[in-house]
């Protein structure tokens, strides 16, 4: 039970306290380019759950079965860019074959997630961290979820902000970042709810 | 006059198509790196290192990359030169290695190094891709040092880690916590912005 809770510590943290978008600041390039309507960000955020978390536990399989052993850590980042790169490779093959409607929704943004920073910044922190396999997991499912609920939060502040009168320097990417700004400041309410 | 082309896309990287505030990209890296001026110099040179050899080289081989699998071909050689940053790091600046922590491997995800990589170098020879990505870096690296001197000094009170502040200053912490990152970048870009705005309506 013990080991259950400091799991879900590790994922609730991921998803709140340490919000991997609004804390660590990673995958804000596709943030800032899909968040314009809630369908976009929503296809773009669940496909950033499934290969999160299935890369994260891949990575670290990976690592401690065949990179530590071998005395290969400073292969790393090589190492976990392919993987990330073949598993999404792999999935958009799959999808493309077993269904089309998956694959209208998800396999657009499939490609864009090789380059997402967040993907490879979830595994490398779950290195850095020396996370246990399961907290590797959870915190790959959570960062994920994170960065989803910021991305569908940011498009539904963004959708109702288009009748806005915006100053003309700030539009666009400016106003966007000033959101995130007063985002990052509620969620840093949920800190101390995590010791 | 010979160096008329590079000199062009030198400016251009500089000013007009500046990679943070023009096209803001890689931006990640931008925001959390930037909370203290000397981790962010060491940042920036591993990026224009990065930048500059890794769009030489993709350039170098353009001709034989396959354009169904370009996108791994580019990874994989920005992971080479990301992994030498990193072990230099390691080697001779142990400390700020630590506090980097994933920051210097995420170069590797750096969208300004793929953009640059996709939009100059796979149509260009090689030494003006040198140029191109050297420029990209320093115009990404002043911006970020501009803005972490900013939050260095006004979050902390500190320069290059000497005081510089006068007696009584209070800090604005907020200035070096997540928010204060994004409104910095903001209001940066709403400034460039602005004079770039006003020079085109005169």
């Amino acid at each position: 039970m013990e080991a259950f809770g400091a799991t879900f510590a590790i994922f609730f943290s991921a998803v709140f306290t340490n919000n991997i978008l609004l804390t660590n600041y990673l995958g804000m390039c596709s943030f800032l380019g899909a968040s314009r309507e809630i369908k976009t960000a929503t296809g773009l955020g669940t496909a950033v759950i499934f290969v999160m978390t299935a890369t994260s536990a891949l990575n670290w399989i990976v690592y401690h079965a065949i990179l530590v052993p071998l005395k290969l850590e400073y292969l790393r980042f090589i190492v976990f860019i392919i993987v990330i790169a073949a598993f999404v490779q792999i999935v958009e093959m799959i999808i493309e074959r077993v269904s089309d409607r998956l694959y209208i929704a998800l396999g657009i943004f499939l490609p864009l997630i090789t380059v997402n920073c967040a993907i490879l910044g979830a595994t490398l922190f779950m290195v850095i961290r020396e996370y246990t396999f399961a907290a590797g997991v959870a915190y790959g499912l959570g960062g994920g979820v994170g960065w989803t609920l910021a991305i569908i939060a940011m498009a539904g502040i963004r959708q109702s902000m288009t009748k806005a009168r915006v100053p003309k320097g700030l539009e666009g990417a400016g106003i966007t970042l000033i959101i995130a700004g007063i985002m990052a400041l509620a969620f840093m309410g949920f800190n101390g709810m995590i010791r | 006059m010979a160096f008329r082309k590079e000199k062009k896309i030198l400016l251009r990287n500089l000013g007009a198509d500046n990679p943070v505030f023009v096209q803001v990209l890689g931006i990640c890296s931008t925001l959390a790196v930037t909370n203290v001026v000397k981790n962010t110099l060491v940042m920036c040179l591993g990026l224009v290192f990065t930048l500059t050899l890794s769009n030489a080289s993709v350039s170098a081989l353009r001709k034989w990359i396959p354009s169904r699998v370009r996108m791994m071909v580019e990874v994989l050689i920005i992971a080479c030169y990301v992994i030498i940053v990193d072990i230099v790091l390691k080697a001779y600046l142990p400390d700020t290695s630590r506090q980097l922590g994933p920051y210097v491997g995420l170069i590797i995800t750096n969208c300004i190094i793929m953009g640059r990589a996709e939009a100059f170098a796979l149509t260009n020879p090689p030494w003006l891709s040198a140029v191109d990505g050297f420029s990209a870096g320093i115009g990404y690296s002043y911006v970020l040092l501009s803005i972490s001197a900013f939050r260095e000094i006004l979050g902390s009170g500190t320069f290059w880690g000497y005081t510089v502040v006068w007696e009584g200053w209070t800090n604005w912490s907020i200035m070096v916590m997540a928010p204060g990152a994004f409104f910095m970048l903001a209001i940066f870009i709403w400034i460039v912005k602005g004079l770039i705005l006003k020079e085109t309506e005169n």
